[in-house]
């Protein structure tokens, strides 16, 4: 597990090689030379990983800003009705555009109601470079809301990327310690946001402080240190 | 490129956790986020940070001709321009209402109300006066950004010193550093910035130093500079839900302890920092 920056060469060789983000082909020059170790570069800092066999390699970076990819689930707020959508804000360069129809059950005659300045979970359907990128409410597969749709209530609160993708790890330790103490409703999004929902505004609060605490940009706090920080939470606010 | 106005559900929830007296990062409601004061090697180089809000400014002194209507006169300016670097809503050339906010109070705080001692910044009156330069660089906005402007300006001029000059006849001689040790400016006072959030539901109560969810929806702010001997330089409020005259008395108030507090803290920081710049010869 080594650092790169971007412009460096990976040593990523396989048979049946796969590439993750923060990492491209350079484009071979000139045909005569077949060169068999077409060059890997980075495209962003970060730590370089690989899969077991080395077949998939990819860099592990962190920003803040996001760049939309397609089949990734963002949090995004409602800027604009337009015709028979929406223009939603999701943190990237441009607006996306979310569909009037793509929700689950939507017909012609029974289109969701989004106000301005409400807050949407909802799936990227089409993102290109040059494109403005697509939003859709409902899951890929199955075509149903799947927990997509307006979000009420609740907060946002914001992040670097690397902690929304900790956070959607079953294995991370930060969200099944929150639930163990009082019953939550979030919502991450890729883009940097997450919704949380909480009985009370003490709760909401508190679980706000422990995602920023724990965010690697801003203290990166372990296991530990999040659980002396909410064991004082307690003790101010009484959650049991 | 304006970031869109906060989504309906952190309004709503930022209004009820203020009416049931809670802030979003645990603070009381009259309490100010640490700062923290970093100077550089430089003389009257200083970063400021309030919290995640920061701050960067320099003193810099130039000998130059004074106007001829005030030849007895050092002065000084302040530059300050708000880049994209602080946050994305700022546009360079373009400036937005808090920009224009911030340059004005820092013009009242700091070059109206007399903090420097302009005729200490004669040197041969008539043809040589120092001219001084502040120049302001918000780094990052993440809420109140006047205060820690104000601040760091005031603690840069704390800190600078200029080169020692000697006038023998007509002749001016400006000593190097290394061979007589600069003098500190001559300042009258230290005034120091507090801002304070108010909102359209008059049942909340005003909120000191907001961050940056409690500015953008605020329903009025008012700005208070004030130094450590309870002279008020600057009150502004332009515009926003009206106070009553007992919330303003109880606003100064508060603003007064902090005067006091935040003096004690700058002039213990300096002194640490020039302990660390002493050099003893025995």
């Amino acid at each position: 597990m080594s650092i790169v920056l971007p412009g460096e060469r990976a040593p990523a060789q396989h048979v049946n090689l796969k590439l993750g983000p923060g990492l491209l082909q350079a484009p071979n020059g000139s045909s005569s030379t077949n060169r068999t170790a077409p060059s890997i570069f980075a495209t962003r800092a970060g730590t370089l990983n690989h899969s077991a066999n080395g077949s998939k390699w990819w860099v592990e970076s962190n920003a803040r800003r996001y760049v939309p990819a397609a089949q990734e689930s963002v949090v995004g707020v409602v800027v604009q009705k337009q015709g028979e959508g929406f223009r939603v804000d999701i943190g990237s360069a441009h607006s996306a555009n979310l569909d009037g129809l793509a929700f689950e059950g939507a017909t012609k005659r029974n289109k969701p109601n989004l106000k301005v300045g409400s807050l949407v979970y909802a799936r990227v359907s089409s993102a290109h470079k040059d494109m403005e990128p697509e939003l859709e409410c409902f899951d890929a597969q199955t075509r149903k809301a799947e927990g997509f749709g307006e979000l009420k209530g609740g907060f946002l609160v914001r992040c670097s990327l690397r902690l929304c993708r900790q956070l959607l790890d079953p294995k991370h330790f930060l969200l099944p310690l929150l639930g163990s103490l009082f019953p939550l409703e979030i919502a991450v999004g890729l883009n940097g946001r997450i919704w949380i929902n909480s009985q009370d505004a003490k709760r909401i609060i508190a679980i706000a402080q422990v995602i920023e605490a724990a965010d690697p940009d801003a203290q990166g706090m372990g296991e530990s240190d999040i659980r002396t920080l909410l064991e004082d939470l307690n003790r101010k606010w009484m959650f049991e | 490129m304006r970031p869109p106005s906060p989504s309906i559900p952190e309004k709503e929830f930022l209004l009820s956790a203020l009416k049931q007296g809670l802030r979003l990062d645990s603070r009381e409601f009259f309490d100010i986020r640490p700062v923290t004061l970093t100077f550089g090697p430089e003389l009257g180089w200083v970063e400021c940070s309030l919290g995640k809000t920061r701050v960067l400014t320099q003193v810099e002194a130039k000998m130059v001709r004074p106007p001829p209507d005030r030849p007895f006169e050092g002065f000084i300016t302040i530059h300050s321009e708000i880049s994209p670097m602080a946050s994305s809503e700022y546009e360079l050339g373009r400036p937005s209402e808090e920009e224009v906010t911030i340059t004005q109070m820092l013009d009242k705080v700091i070059r109206r109300s007399d903090v420097v001692d302009k005729e200490s910044l004669c040197i041969l009156s008539g043809q040589r006066v120092w001219h001084l330069r502040l120049n302001v660089h918000c780094l990052s906005d993440a809420g109140n950004l006047l205060d820690c402007a104000c601040l760091a300006g005031i603690v840069a001029l704390k800190h600078f010193r200029r080169p020692d000059v000697e006038v023998i006849g007509e002749e001016v001689i400006v000593h190097e550093p290394t061979s007589r040790a600069p003098i500190p400016l001559s300042l009258h006072h230290n005034p120091y910035c507090f801002t304070f959030a108010f909102y359209s539901d008059t049942s909340i109560n005003p909120v000191l130093d907001p961050n940056l969810l409690e500015q953008r929806l605020n329903g009025g702010l008012i700005s208070i500079a004030l130094n450590a001997q309870r002279e008020l330089c600057v009150v502004q409020k332009s515009g926003g839900v009206p106070l009553e005259p007992a919330d303003i008395l109880k606003i100064v108030n508060v603003a007064v302890q902090k005067a006091k507090d935040m003096d004690a803290f700058v002039e213990a920081r300096l002194q640490e920092d020039w302990e660390g710049r002493k050099i003893e010869v025995r």
